[in-house]
């Protein structure tokens, strides 16, 4: 049917069975309005979009069009954030498109046990991101000129960025492995990623920490604030948290690799 | 420092306002992987992401900045010109 109609189903997230009413106005990719897809008490979260603007070779397309990636991954974002605030909640990866609701129906069967043990195990959870960087880098140690050497005087300024660019890094990774530490604590589960580029993070600093904690929601607001309390007595770190975010580090549990 | 609407008040805002680079780190790295019916590779895109990475905060912070390489880099327009 799908194919006749040119209409395929874009799956944001499984969770379990809530008041479709509380979706109502929410938009997906496309500008969609989403719907449920149930199957026992668990619901696949979708929208309709048309076949031809997400089949493969259209995505693959779109997917290296940088302004068409960011709208589609905050809508998918957004999606799966709201649904997150209503129920237990199981992103899925970006662009996960099937021939019909029929077919999401199936795929929701088929999987049932493996996504009822996840949203079991996620049940009142929140993701919270926490990143420590570098202090923003004072600047350059001030240098008279000393020697008559234009390059000589270079390259002792060089040096001397160099060795108060590691200070720094030192100071802030002393201060992550303490706050890591600590909230790890408070966390039920964590998860480290590579640390974010500089130019990425655009708020000067080098990002020496980024960290995923798992953390029963009502702990959440406790997290947060002692993640504060570290920054404020590790001078040379900035600590940054961010989040709720659903459980999108934890959707697999640990040592299990995507199918 | 005071955070009188507290930490889980600004959920409803993240959708639009959270960093780029935060959220494609979770909706390209993370989630729940089920096959579905259109296959895309996204070890492609990865290397998209590995480039994202490396130069952009943000598309608008960019723009804002007055960055706007991707319009001209041919790795990510070439397909998308021919569209």
């Amino acid at each position: 049917m799908s194919e006749l109609t040119g209409r395929a189903s874009y799956a944001y997230a499984v969770a379990r069975s809530f008041d479709p009413a509380l979706l109502e106005g929410v938009r997906g990719v496309d500008d969609a309005e989403v719907h449920l897809v149930p199957y026992r008490e668990i619901v696949v979260i979708v929208s309709s979009v048309p076949l031809a603007e997400f089949d493969e070779t259209a995505l693959r397309a779109k997917l290296e069009r940088l302004p068409w990636l960011e709208a589609t991954a905050r809508a998918h974002h957004a999606v799966v954030d709201s649904v997150a605030t209503h129920s237990v909640t199981l992103p899925l990866r970006l662009a996960t498109v099937y021939r019909g609701d029929e077919r999401v129906t199936e795929v929701l069967r088929q999987s049932y046990p493996r996504f009822r043990a996840a949203l079991d195990r996620l049940a009142g959870k929140v993701e919270l991101e926490v990143k420590v960087y570098t202090e923003p880098q004072a600047t350059a140690p001030a240098t008279s000129p000393s020697s008559s050497s234009p390059g000589r005087d270079y390259l002792r300024r060089r040096r001397a960025q160099h060795r108060a660019r590691d200070d720094a890094w030192q100071r802030a990774a002393a201060a992550a492995t303490q706050v890591d530490t600590a909230l790890a604590t408070l966390a039920v589960d964590s998860r480290h990623r590579p640390p974010q580029s500089p130019q990425l993070s655009g708020a000067g600093g080098e990002n020496v920490l980024n960290v995923a904690y798992l953390v029963d929601a009502e702990r959440a607001e406790e997290l947060a604030a002692w993640a504060r309390r570290l920054e404020a007595e590790a001078p040379g770190a900035r600590v940054e948290v961010t989040g709720p975010w659903a459980p999108y580090s934890f959707a697999l549990p640990d040592g299990e690799e995507p199918a | 420092m005071t955070e009188p609407t507290g930490l889980l008040a600004r959920r409803n805002g993240q959708g639009t306002s959270a960093n780029l680079a935060d959220v494609l780190e979770r909706v390209l790295d993370k989630g729940v992987v089920i096959a579905g019916d259109i296959r895309i590779n996204l070890l492609d895109v990865e290397l998209l992401t590995i480039k994202l990475r490396l130069l952009v905060a943000s598309v608008q912070t960019a723009k804002e900045l007055g960055i706007d390489w991707w319009e001209h880099d041919p790795t990510l327009t070439a397909r998308a010109g021919r569209q």
